[in-house]
């Protein structure tokens, strides 16, 4: 399949901007969450947004998924400014979330959750064709779901991820958000989401990611931008070193992540004197 | 394998490409996943059957005359009245909620019906037709309570079970009973209307022809569009497995009266509530609310208007079913509706196999149900018991109902097919 040979070749550069976030702020009354905070994505281009409990991504993601308004700021998606007054019109513009809980109900088979509330011929529902569709999207992501006739309840956590993906590539959209993709896979299901980011990526997809795994985060992002208390706080490239990354992320020098790294460089300076 | 799929290998079937997955396409196959899918806690259908086994084993020995043709058709009559009620079970219990007071509507749709044809002279069709609407009108009460009041269902119909005995009361005032006229066609409709044998031969074949072709069109399509698809021979199997058991129960049945319109009525609407349930977006909104309510909201299902419909149709499907119970007993009484019938229809529709928990269910439930309770409330009655017995054995049912069913989904959980 042509879309997937594109990951060993990742996009010379990112390709044009969707989306462009310009000042945006949102006050929760006299909390204010998020301040005057700048957000550039490609397309092709994994932007991964990191930060401590409380930094503000969570309430980010939910202004671009249409769910919160932001207090002031711009929001440019595809070079024209857009209000997302809820999340149909985000949806429809081409944003696409897949949040922490995947919202999947189990006792449906994969073709009716990939479809649920947009299934093909309502009074005599197309099975046919929506299972080609379903079929197609997860080929094209080189899903490994056994069967979609199975109830979502017999799918791994790492399956599960794929099928709320693929949900939500269904609508064609240019940006998709992920929350928490890896939070809750064991290794070899976090190695396959992975995978699977890359190839929305190759689809010339605009991708963010919200995580707290740095390893995760280095592993596939282009770009990763720090927020701190609701401020940017920092954008690096995907060598950045742990220790800068903590830094940013928590805004002190003195931590126990630069105490150990110290500590070993002491050491291993100690270890060579001799 | 079939012949239809050497003729593509199976390769290259989009739906047949990880190989780790077992496919049953032969006929030890397809009972091999029968046993796994029960062991798994996947019951279907598979209670009811045993369930009947035993139910027919027990009291043909007791009194030879339970499976007599006669006592079956009588039994079909009786089955029709608290099985349409039980299919609005069906629909509620689908969104994972309860209605408890549908007793109580088909008691006072019933007494309405004497009030309003009978006392006040309206036309039948006028009185039958302001039943149901109010019927729905109840539902629609409870939607408003539960949607935007925050009521749980199970609070608000048990409110409603004893608000509407007393409206019934009410409507029936001293006399307490409304007899209904011998020998009009709502009372021959509930007490006399049999199929002629021609009809019901061909409604028996006409079942067959159209669960093969739908069968066969599907497999086509499929086939076209490079999916794996049943073979011809099994779709003929299958086909001919319907008609043949049909023909049979229709022929035992011509022994005697015949098959009931009144059943004919009640099955019709299961087959219609079946398509609506699965081959509609309104049924697979109603399993995804059932199974996760945020998910269906995200989803952009409107939640909301989906529990409406669940409770309209619930307490319009009661209403109806207390119409059949009046044309039945050719009477509007204080007892119509009390009793068992609340507990027969939450009881047939979770025996059929609908869980209690929402988001898994069938039409067909209803049905295989009803049968199931009947049978033992006919088997009970011809043994000459007394009420007050049949009453622990039919509690009894339900308990074993209930606890298959908790048991069956607890297996489900382990075995990740919740």
């Amino acid at each position: 399949m042509s879309t997937i040979s594109d990951v060993d070749h990742p996009q010379e550069g990112p390709g044009e901007l969707v989306l462009r976030l310009r000042g945006i702020s949102k006050n929760f009354g006299a909390v204010s969450a998020l301040a005057d905070v700048d957000l550039d994505v490609h397309a092709g281009e994994v932007v991964a947004l990191v930060g401590d409990n409380g930094a503000g991504k969570s309430t980010l993601v939910k202004i671009l998924a249409g769910v919160h308004q932001p207090t002031s700021g711009t929001i440019a998606f595809d070079g024209e400014h857009v209000v997302l007054s809820d999340p149909a019109t985000a949806l429809g513009l081409g944003i696409a979330t897949v949040f922490q809980d995947l919202a999947l109900c189990e006792n449906l088979d994969v073709v009716a959750n990939i479809f649920l509330g947009r299934e093909l011929n309502p009074i005599r529902l197309d099975e046919v064709s929506m299972e080609i569709r379903a079929w197609t999207l997860l080929n094209e992501l080189s899903a490994r779901i056994p069967s979609v006739r199975e109830p979502v309840a017999s799918l791994s956590g790492g399956q599960r991820q794929t099928v709320a993906i693929a949900r939500s590539l269904l609508t064609e959209p240019k940006l998709i958000l992920l929350d928490e993709p890896t939070a809750a896979l064991g290794v070899a299901q976090t190695a396959e989401v992975l995978d699977l980011i890359e190839r929305v990526r190759a689809r010339g997809l605009g991708v963010i990611v919200i995580s707290h795994n740095m390893e995760d985060v280095r592993a596939v992002a282009d770009r990763i931008v720090v927020l701190r208390l609701g401020r940017n706080n920092g954008e690096f490239g995907p060598d950045v070193s742990n220790q800068d990354l903590v830094t940013a992320i928590t805004g002190a020098d003195e931590n126990s992540v630069s105490r150990r790294a110290s500590r070993r460089g002491a050491q291993q300076s100690q270890e060579v004197r001799p | 394998m079939t012949d239809d799929t050497q003729r593509v290998p199976a390769a290259r079937l989009l739906d047949r490409r990880d190989e780790r997955v077992a496919h049953a396409d032969t006929i030890g196959g397809t009972i091999g996943a029968f046993v796994d899918r029960v062991r798994s806690g996947d019951l279907g259908s598979l209670p009811v059957v045993v369930g009947l086994l035993i139910i027919c084993t027990a009291f043909q020995s007791l009194n030879p005359v339970f499976l007599a043709p006669d006592n079956l058709v009588n039994l079909l009559f009786d089955c029709s009245t608290v099985g349409v009620i039980s299919l609005g079970i069906v629909c509620i219990l689908m969104v994972g909620e309860i209605d408890l007071s549908v007793g109580s509507v088909s008691g006072f749709s019933s007494a309405l019906i004497g009030v309003l044809w009978v006392n006040q002279d309206w036309p039948v069709a006028l009185a039958i037709v302001t039943a149901l609407g109010l019927g729905a009108a109840i539902g629609a009460l409870y939607a408003f309570l539960f949607n935007r009041l925050g009521m749980p269902s199970f609070v608000s119909t048990l409110s409603g079970l004893l608000a509407w005995l007393g409206l019934q009361l009410y409507l029936l005032g001293s006399s307490g009973s409304i007899n209904l006229p011998y020998g009009s066609p709502l009372v021959n409709f509930g007490q006399m209307l049999v199929m002629p044998p021609i009809v019901s031969y061909t409604l028996a074949a006409l079942a067959g022809v159209v669960v093969f072709a739908t069968g066969y069109r599907m497999a086509a399509r499929r086939r076209a569009a490079g999916l794996s698809a049943s073979s011809l021979g099994r779709l003929l199997l299958k086909g001919a497995l319907v008609v043949i058991v049909l023909e049979f129960i229709v022929y035992y049945l011509n022994l005697a009266r015949g098959v009931p319109w009144m059943f004919g009525l009640f099955v019709g609407l299961c087959v219609v509530m079946n398509y609506a349930l699965k081959r509609t977006k309104w049924g697979r909104s109603m399993s995804a609310v059932g199974g996760n309510r945020e998910a269906a909201r995200r989803a952009g299902i409107n939640v909301r208007r989906i529990h409406a419909s669940a409770f309209m149709l619930c307490s319009t499907l009661a209403a109806a079913g207390g119409i059949l119970a009046a044309a039945r007993l050719a009477s509007s009484s204080q007892q119509a509706g009390t009793g068992d019938v609340n507990l027969n229809a939450i009881a047939a529709a979770v025996i059929g196999g609908t869980s209690l928990f929402g988001g898994r269910g069938s039409a067909y439930s209803a049905l295989l149900g009803i049968i199931v309770i009947q049978s033992i409330a006919s088997g009970l009655t011809l043994l000459d018991l007394s009420s007050s017995l049949r009453y622990m054995i039919t509690g009894a049912v339900l308990a074993v109902a209930v606890i298959v069913d908790s048991l069956a989904r607890r297996s489900r959980v382990s075995h990740g097919r919740a």
